[in-house]
């Protein structure tokens, strides 16, 4: 008989990367759902075209790599199916290819893999395929199939978008396949909660900053009016809970989670309010990636014993 | 009355497979090993020789110094002085006794004196040559923890918290002696004359927290403090923070925030130390785990091998991976079943192998869960990657030395990385260059 020898704890727990990656793709489901019934199946064929190739890269990389296959822990697959979300259902399908290449092999694996990259794939790639295929990735067909502008262009406009508030709630405007329903979104946030995959905490602060701010920083006659839609318009709902949440290029400490979230909402206000393009969400997330490391180093708890309850009473 | 700790991780508990009997099983075994150093502080000098007869519950071992006496635990003869493998590892000095089975005792002067009239001084001293230590796995010595806390400490505290899973030692104690305990907390706290006299047990022991209230009718000076089934509530730290809301400075000891916390069973060993005589030569060990055919409590002899327990307990089954002194979540592996257990040992536990060590991707996704169960607020994730770089100014910025090895942060990750490891290698990487 030969006894193992391992250092304490001997037990873990029941916990998986790939279960927390299935998770998300169970809370993305009801935005999937949504966005392929309201714009189409084509919704869905982008999906898969972006899932699959995702996974695929993934797969070629660790086959050429001569590394360990990590397919199994399902990030791939979650970057695939975030990056599609963030298109619009037309987009030509070899663009779709480009875009997961650019977020599996440019952005996650040359920085090392799985955790170790810097910018979120799936938001790096948008923003990548927003500079070379800018007609691809900006025409968005509404739900009659042709071309209109959706509630943000007009906002940049600026004008009162033509959706009725409770529309864009339900998803019933033009946008990117999973940007559109704002209660499918919040829906899958719920899930992630209550699973405690995520903390509500950088939601709840990236989509009230950016609420609050929009109340003083408006360009039409109603501040409510316009903080509504400015919270549901875009690809804040989907950016606030799915992106910014991203564990590897979001911080960990819970006071760095509110700042990071703040941190979105504040870059999200100053790129909507301020420029040309109706794009906020996607270049807010990759800035404040860049500050997490920073913000964990200086946010944290007091040393246990250092703080109240520290002395005799 | 806020009673909580910060992060914590609720494992799988798995108390009742050894909560299967209602009286205990004692073993009897051929021979015994008692290492001369069962305890923190200086090991024993024998005060006896190879061929010498001695009698349960005869003191065999002492030392001048920070150092609290070893006791035979069967009587029988003395086959061997030399090093023997301890459970904690290493190879330690023992006295062997080959048990002649005529289990003859020495005699048990105990006191029946009031309460009131019981002398700090005496008590102290009988605790002392009882040679009772920290049953918790501590193994700090009892009279020296006693004797720090005389007039310092205004809450006394008896942990039946017993938060490491599988372990049912001290709650096995509690369902069949809790009059011990009760009559043990009342000479320490004649001793120490607190304002707070507490038994702090988890909720997960009902049985346990009835027989104690029954007692505390009687006996209001003591309260039962039931905390929410959470590991490690039964940490030092942890405990006092829960039950008064106050943190144990770092580096520092209860005594800092004038508490001070006893197991029970140590509790239990002090009233018979003091009411009936006996020193502390036997204790409640949990035999138990997947891997154990018949798991059990058993009443063992200190000095008992790891081997003779098991097979009191129907063996090993072949499934069987590792076997540990202690709990899950802190215990040691142990190589060689030959080790006996001691004053400290509450439970011999046989694991198979943990499917949920399985593991896709064995990096870092910086989910955070190291962080959020961390009862000392640290930040585990940072600790290993400065603990890789061998960065040691950021080691001591993340305060590692404030890691009590709890395991939470292992037992957590989704990776499976080794946090815990790299927290204790953070540790001796700052003792190391301390020393240079």
């Amino acid at each position: 008989m030969k006894l193992t020898l391992s250092t304490s704890p001997h037990i873990r727990g029941n916990f998986r990367i790939n279960r927390i990656m299935l998770d998300v793709i169970i809370a993305l489901i009801p935005a999937l759902v949504v966005g392929t019934v309201v714009l189409g199946i084509r919704a869905l064929l982008v999906t898969a075209v972006s899932v699959v190739s995702a996974v695929g890269f993934e797969a070629l990389w660790c086959l050429i790599t001569r590394k360990k296959q990590t397919v199994t822990d399902g990030s791939a697959a979650v970057t695939g199916l975030l990056l599609a979300l963030t298109l619009p259902a037309s987009v030509p399908l070899w663009q779709v290819v480009v875009g997961s290449f650019f977020a599996i092999i440019v952005i996650k694996a040359l920085f090392g893999g799985l955790g170790q990259n810097v910018f979120n794939p799936a938001l790096a790639a948008r923003a990548f395929m927003m500079l070379i295929f800018p007609v691809g990735i900006t025409r968005y067909p509404g739900l009659d199939g042709v071309t209109s502008a959706t509630p943000l262009h007009q906002m940049v406009m600026p004008a009162t978008p033509d959706e009725s508030i409770l529309d864009m709630f339900l998803g019933k405007c033009p946008g990117s396949i999973g940007e559109i329903s704002a209660l499918a979104l919040l829906l899958g946030g719920a899930y992630l909660c209550i699973r405690r995959v995520i903390s509500p905490r950088i939601p709840l602060a990236y989509i009230g900053t950016l609420a609050v701010l929009s109340l003083v920083f408006y360009k039409t006659d109603n501040a409510l009016i316009w903080s509504a839609y400015s919270v549901l318009s875009g690809g804040l709902m989907l950016g606030a809970i799915f992106m910014a949440t991203d564990y590897v290029t979001s911080p960990v400490t819970p006071y760095g989670q509110i700042l990071y979230g703040i941190g979105c909402g504040a870059l999200t206000l100053i790129f909507r309010y301020f420029g040309l393009f109706p794009e906020g969400v996607t270049y807010a997330i990759l800035l404040m990636n860049l500050t997490v490391w920073i913000i964990d180093r200086y946010t944290g708890f007091a040393r246990f014993g250092t703080k109240k309850g520290g002395k005799k009473q | 009355m806020k009673r909580l700790f910060f992060g914590g991780i609720h494992p799988r508990y798995n108390k009742e497979m050894s909560l299967t009997r209602d009286s205990l099983n004692t073993v009897s075994p051929k021979q015994v090993i008692i290492p001369l150093k069962q305890h923190i502080g200086e090991p024993c000098q024998p005060l006896v020789k190879v061929g010498d007869r001695v009698l349960k519950g005869q003191k065999i071992g002492d030392n001048d110094g920070r150092c609290v006496p070893v006791h035979a635990s069967v009587s029988g003869t003395v086959s061997a002085i030399e090093p023997r493998i301890h459970p904690n590892g290493q190879m330690v000095e023992a006295i062997i006794i080959d048990n002649d089975f005529k289990d003859e005792a020495v005699a048990f002067n105990g006191c029946d004196i009031p309460l009131e009239q019981l002398d700090v001084d005496t008590v102290l001293h009988t605790i002392r040559e009882a040679g009772i230590v920290g049953m918790g796995g501590a193994a700090f010595p009892g009279n020296i923890k006693a004797l720090a806390s005389l007039g310092k400490v205004d809450t006394l505290i008896a942990n039946a918290c017993e938060c490491e899973p599988y372990i049912t030692a001290d709650d096995t104690l509690l369902r069949n002696d809790p009059e011990f305990v009760i009559e043990g907390m009342l000479i320490l706290q004649h001793l120490l004359s607190p304002e707070r006299t507490v038994i702090a047990i988890e909720d997960n022991k009902a049985i346990a927290i009835k027989k104690l209230k029954a007692f505390t009718k009687r006996n209001p000076s003591i309260e039962i403090a039931v905390l929410p089934t959470k590991y490690p509530q039964g940490s030092e730290k942890q405990l006092i923070q829960a039950i008064t809301g106050r943190q144990v400075p770092p580096e520092g000891l209860p005594i800092n925030v004038g508490c001070v916390v006893f197991n029970v069973s140590t509790v239990a060993a002090i009233y018979k130390a003091v009411r009936l005589g006996k020193p502390l030569f036997e204790r409640i060990v949990t035999v138990t785990g997947e891997a154990v055919k018949e798991p059990q409590n058993f009443i063992a002899a200190i000095g008992t091998p790891f081997e003779d327990l098991i097979n009191a307990a129907g063996g090993l089954s072949n499934t069987v991976d590792r076997v540990l002194n202690g709990g899950p979540m802190m215990g040691t592996a142990q190589a060689d079943l030959s080790a006996p257990i001691v004053k400290a040992t509450n439970s011999i536990l046989c694991l198979e192998k943990d499917p949920n060590a399985k593991v896709e991707n064995q990096v870092c996704i910086r989910c955070g869960k190291c962080l959020q169960v961390c009862p000392m607020r640290l930040k585990p994730l940072y600790i290993a990657h400065s603990v890789t770089l061998g960065d040691i100014e950021d080691i001591k910025r993340l305060n590692v030395t404030d890691c009590m090895e709890c395991g939470s942060c292992s037992y957590s990750c989704p990776a499976k990385l080794p946090l815990t490891d790299k927290c204790r290698e953070g540790k001796s990487m700052i003792k190391e260059a301390a020393e240079q």
